[in-house]
């Protein structure tokens, strides 16, 4: 099949960006997307011009690298999947693909349709942990915990930050991002300890780092490639509330 | 060149800890003294990172990624092995240490197996005080599974993403320390270079990939935990980025490489569909519980799999191994997968692959049985194939895996070159010739959190610390020569894309280096693979500059590196005149067609050193001596 | 009360007011909707309700003071939320199909907000500000039903029926979305959130619409 691309470009962090038009020939619908995009990027080596930057590593849709706006989604037309997991099966002949970037304050574009997220990073360094130290725990076993509440801590953790949640959201909000590492903690014993002081300082961070104020209106939790759901964003809203009134 | 393993004195119980308490410590508030550069921030080095930074040394960590999260350590899907006992099955750290070394086919060192084992139980307390959601059981305690080589369920997990959670753990450790100002975490930063002062390793040079600055730092101890090698192969189930070439400079600044001929192929990978492919997708070794292997009996045959009727299918796994059938270890299972195709039996477009038929178990249990056990995989293959493996089986292949080979290190994790420490699939220490599952998470852990940060102790405590003198002629030098090479490359402006160079070294490796290899092939990769590199630095076309971000440029010199260590791994499997777990050479086999190891002539490790280039390696022989398991001969029948 | 300023400009604690105020005004439209019904009982019966009101007017007053702060301080943070949201996304995509992953309601809760401002602009402007001059003399019924600004004007008539749709529409979204704000996102609880929902974003802006509708377009009441 023969697709027409119209792509982001931009140089770096400070040039202005354009929509440059590409097509592809011959591309067969075995291909994954980003293969796809390879069979481009060698061609335009070939033409000596410079390959269109996307991030990208695992491809198998757990690393959290890769995402890219694909006409009009959050990691292209199909849910639960990230970019990478995306076939050419799933276009047609003569389509025509807008592949756009990330967009959002917080997500400054370094190159073409790479962006930065280490936004993320301080708001987890911020408190997206357990401050136990290495060495000295308990046993594995010491402390019970209810399956019901580790399998909904690991549905939180399942979270692989490729922030197709802020990217999505009208507001460029991080909540379900956030919410999904405190939620994760929250329902656990060994993350309870801190669970006040996480919720206030996670969310000071989150709104420190640019994101966008919540709004409700679940884009996340619909383009969120595990399929995150935005309970957890009502359950930061509960430890949040109650951390600062208590 | 004398190779001592430092390996302590005593029984092997004992072993790690004597060794911890004869070893020399850092008085607690002498440790701001120390910096520590840790380069790759995966299981491994984001774990030593913390736990170091915890201690109190200074830490700067540096990643090609833009965050230590990204790591291919987050793609482990089953689990990680620990000694912990809780189903009361039998099992026990000897029992554990057991299995790994015969897993290993005896080609690992016993004292560092056993201290692997001897900390998987720390490990597992250490995750789950980290908040890391482990399966339960309804009772509330963790819950256990079995995997392969073993006979015991001794694995924990987290849904299929048990290697996401751990790398997760261990970042939030991380992220704690940056948080901090322990840590210093340098993001897309590629290492070029370490830097040796006086004989010792003191520093690196970094490229920023953003901005392509290169960069000085210095530090008391380099500590490497950098993966595996295995996208030499070109298709592997490695991330993209994944690469040799953090190991291979430090190999070429004077670090031993062990072992590197020993690569895993993993049996259960989805086949190549197009010439076009980037990468392979690993499905769960687990299917083989459940799913048969079969391959028409006639060569050729283009029927559809579900209008070969029974008696014409071969389900070969279950006709050599009765006993073990569909469970045989990866090595078996992949070599066997090969052979079929190669005879003509292969199936799918390319016919290189073999049918993972799940219409048996569908028939007794029900789909939805199967949905709710493998659903998630299911749905993954539909996504990448097309084919809905409820209606017709999975077509399976073989792919590059893992790397048990990496730099040679001492027990105490230090590589030939002083204050140089390797951890993790960077370095070759404990599995042997072939890994078990669930063991590469258990082994990542292992050294970043409990081995390295006692034993660098011993290294730092001879140092005064607090070195940070960048403008040593050492660092102007090996800039410069990054510099030069990093220009030479942008200038050859021949006729040819990276990747075009790199498929091509691809093919040789998997035709001559890969599953099953043989003196002659060997011989001729030994001779094509020099040529595809002077066809590289004469005919490679990389866009762009080098003072931005430059996709290109960067998977240049990873593949400049491939091209040099690929020649090694044929010169290794070559010299290596035995089949022991993933080397399988075909000349050395039973009767059966099964690995026949040659234990009085090669239960050594192999340690090769660098000579030049275009220079034959030295190799150095380290004695592997057990005392405490008996070796035999692994047999599935 | 630093903690309490804290919590107040934090991006939570700002969507917890304009859910505590949205509530609040929820409750007030019950308030309003029941007086308005009284309509159908005929003048006298309005008429008599209105004085009745008049009579208590040091309760009203003070309500209507509470209430008016309630819409300036929803009103306020909204136009904060949306400005710091308009921030957060400097540059829009190109092709953005938000309709295949969150519903129009939830995305237009600043739209269907202004023009629901404008309309109680309007309101406060014409019928509220004709019964603050009216002291006594049971006219109440006849400037709603025959006044200038009363159902008999098709303009007024068709302008209250929209903005009652509108109503409908920002407590569509406005309801539930407060509750998960509050955090009472409880799937054992959420029918029962969706059908408490139902009353305010359906049942309540059709009763408001059932008197222009009735006495406006049908020429009920004459």
């Amino acid at each position: 099949m023969n697709v027409t691309l119209k792509v982001w470009r931009q140089s770096n962090s400070q040039s202005k960006g354009f929509f440059s038009i590409y097509n592809v020939s011959d591309v067969s619908e075995e291909m994954s997307f980003f293969e796809m995009l390879d069979m481009l990027n060698e061609s335009l080596v070939e033409k000596g011009e410079e390959p269109i930057a996307f991030d990208h590593d695992c491809r198998e849709g757990i690393c959290g690298t890769c995402g890219v706006f694909i006409n009009g989604r959050a990691h292209g037309p199909i849910s639960g999947i990230t970019t990478c997991q995306l076939h050419m099966r799933r276009f047609n002949n003569g389509d025509t693909i807008i592949i756009e970037p990330w967009r959002a304050k917080a997500f400054p574009v370094i190159k073409d349709l790479v962006v930065d997220r280490t936004s993320l990073d301080r708001v987890m360094m911020s408190g997206g942990y357990v401050s136990v130290n290495t060495g000295g725990t308990p046993d594995a076993n010491a402390i019970p915990i209810s399956k019901v509440n580790a399998d909904e801590a690991m549905d939180a953790a399942s979270c692989i930050g490729c922030g197709a949640c802020v990217a999505t959201c009208k507001n460029s909000s991080a909540m379900l991002f956030v919410s999904a590492k405190v939620s994760q903690y929250a329902l656990l014993p060994q993350g309870m300890i801190e669970k006040k002081i996480r919720a206030q300082n996670m969310v000071d961070s989150m709104d420190e780092e640019g994101f966008g104020n919540c709004s409700n209106t679940y884009a996340c939790e619909a383009e969120c490639p595990k399929e995150i759901s935005v309970s957890h964003i009502a359950r930061m809203n509960r430890e949040f509330f109650k951390a600062s009134i208590s | 060149m004398k190779l001592d393993a430092k390996i302590p004195e005593g029984l092997l119980a004992e072993k790690w800890t004597n060794h911890k308490f004869k070893i020399n410590l850092v008085n607690p508030s002498n440790k701001r003294k120390y910096k520590v550069l840790i380069v790759g921030t995966g299981l491994a080095g984001a774990s030593a990172a913390a736990a170091l930074a915890e201690l109190g040394y200074n830490v700067e960590a540096f990643s090609y990624h833009e965050s230590p999260r990204r790591a291919h350590s987050i793609a482990a899907q089953g689990g990680i092995n620990a000694a912990k006992n809780y189903p009361g099955d039998g099992d026990s750290i000897f029992r554990l240490f057991y299995d790994t070394i015969k897993g290993g086919d005896y080609r690992s060192r016993e004292a560092n197996v056993y201290r692997l084992a001897e900390v998987s139980n720390n490990i597992i307390d250490q995750c789950v005080a980290q908040g890391i959601p482990f399966a339960r059981e309804y009772g509330g305690l963790l819950s256990n599974r079995s995997f392969g080589g073993a006979q015991v369920s001794r694995t924990f997990y987290a849904r299929g993403q048990t290697g996401q959670q751990l790398l997760l753990g261990a970042y939030s450790a991380l992220v704690r320390q940056m948080n901090t100002g322990k840590v210093n975490f340098h993001a897309r930063t590629e290492l070029q270079d370490i830097v040796v002062v006086d004989g010792q390793a003191k520093g690196i040079i970094t490229r920023n990939l953003v901005t392509g600055k290169l960069e000085s730092h210095a530090g008391d101890a380099v500590v490497m935990a950098t993966g595996g090698y295995g996208n030499v192969f070109f298709l592997s189930t490695n991330a993209m980025a994944s690469n040799g070439s953090a190991a291979w400079r430090a190999h070429k600044k004077g670090a031993l490489f062990a072992n590197p001929c020993f690569t895993q192929i993993h049996p259960t990978c989805i086949p190549v569909a197009s010439g076009s492919q980037s990468k392979l997708t690993l499905m769960s070794e687990s299917l083989r519980n459940d799913g048969r292997i079969w391959v028409p009996k006639k060569k050729g045959d283009d029927r559809a799999p579900g209008n070969i009727p029974e008696d014409e299918r071969d389900y070969y796994l279950e006709r050599l191994y009765p006993s073990f059938g569909n469970l045989v270890p990866r090595d078996v299972a992949s070599r066997r997968a090969k052979e079929m195709c190669d005879m003509g039996h292969g199936v799918g477009a390319t016919k290189l692959a073999v049918y993972l038929d799940f219409e048996d178990v569908i028939g007794r249990n029900g789909k939805n049985w199967v949905a709710d056990k493998y659903g998630n995989l299911f749905d993954m293959y539909e996504e990448i194939t097309g084919e809905n493996p409820y209606k017709t089986p999975m077509r399976i292949y073989p792919a590059v895996h893992y790397t048990m080979g990496g730099l040679w290190v001492d027990y105490n994790l230090m590589s030939s070159i002083p204050g140089l420490y390797v951890m993790g699939e960077a370095n070759f220490s404990d599995h042997g010739a072939n890994r078990l599952g669930a063991s590469a998470l258990m082994q990542g852990l292992a050294d970043g959190y409990f081995v390295i940060p006692y034993t660098i102790a011993d290294y730092l405590s001879g140092n005064t610390g607090g070195f940070s003198d960048t403008s040593a002629s050492e660092f102007i030098e090996t800039e410069k020569g990054i510099q030069d090479n990093i220009q030479r490359m942008l200038s050859i402006k021949g006729s040819q894309t990276v990747d075009e160079i790199h498929k091509k070294l691809g093919l040789v490796m998997w035709e001559n280096v890969g599953m099953a290899r043989n003196k002659e092939g060997l011989k001729k990769a030994i001779i094509e693979i020099p040529k595809l590199r002077k066809e590289f630095w004469e005919d490679v076309n990389i866009p762009g500059s080098s003072n931005s971000m430059n996709t290109e440029l960067e998977k240049a010199g990873r593949l400049a590196d491939f091209l040099e260590l690929g020649e090694l791994m044929a010169r290794d499997a070559l010299e290596r005149e035995e089949s022991c777990g993933g080397h399988f050479r075909e000349e050395f086999q039973t009767e059966e067609n099964e690995a026949k190891r040659d234990d009085k002539n090669f239960t050594f490790v192999s340690a090769w050193e660098f000579k030049g280039v275009e220079k034959e390696p030295v190799v150095h022989k380290e004695d592997l001596v057990f005392e405490n398991v008996k070796l035999t001969t692994r047999s599935y029948k | 009360m630093s903690w309490f300023l804290n919590f107040m400009n934090s991006s939570i604690g700002k969507k917890m007011q304009m859910a505590i105020t949205g509530i609040l005004l929820c409750l007030f439209l019950i308030v309003h909707v029941i007086g308005n019904l009284v309509l159908f009982a005929g003048p006298n019966a309005f008429n008599t309700y209105v004085e009745a009101l008049s009579s208590v007017k040091p309760l009203v007053r003070s309500l209507e003071v509470v209430l008016a702060l309630m819409f300036i301080w929803h009103i306020f943070n909204g136009v904060r939320l949306t400005i710091e949201n308009r921030k957060a996304t400097p540059e829009k995509y190109l092709m953005n199909k938000a309709a295949e992953n969150s519903k129009l309601t939830s995305r237009t809760m600043g739209l269907t907000g202004s023009l629901i401002f404008i309309f109680l602009v309007t309101h406060l402007g014409t019928i509220w500000r004709l019964f603050q001059l009216e002291h006594g003399g049971g006219k109440f019924y006849d400037i709603v039903i025959s006044g200038r600004f009363g159902f008999n004007n098709i303009y007024y008539t068709l302008i209250y029926i929209f903005a009652m749709a509108l109503l409908g529409l920002h407590l569509r979204h406005g309801f539930q979305s407060a509750f998960q704000t509050f955090g009472w996102n409880h799937s054992k609880y959420k029918p029962l959130i969706s059908g408490v929902a139902v009353f305010f974003w359906l049942i309540i802006p059709l009763a408001f619409m059932s008197i222009p509708i009735y006495f406006g377009l049908l020429g009920g009441g004459n």
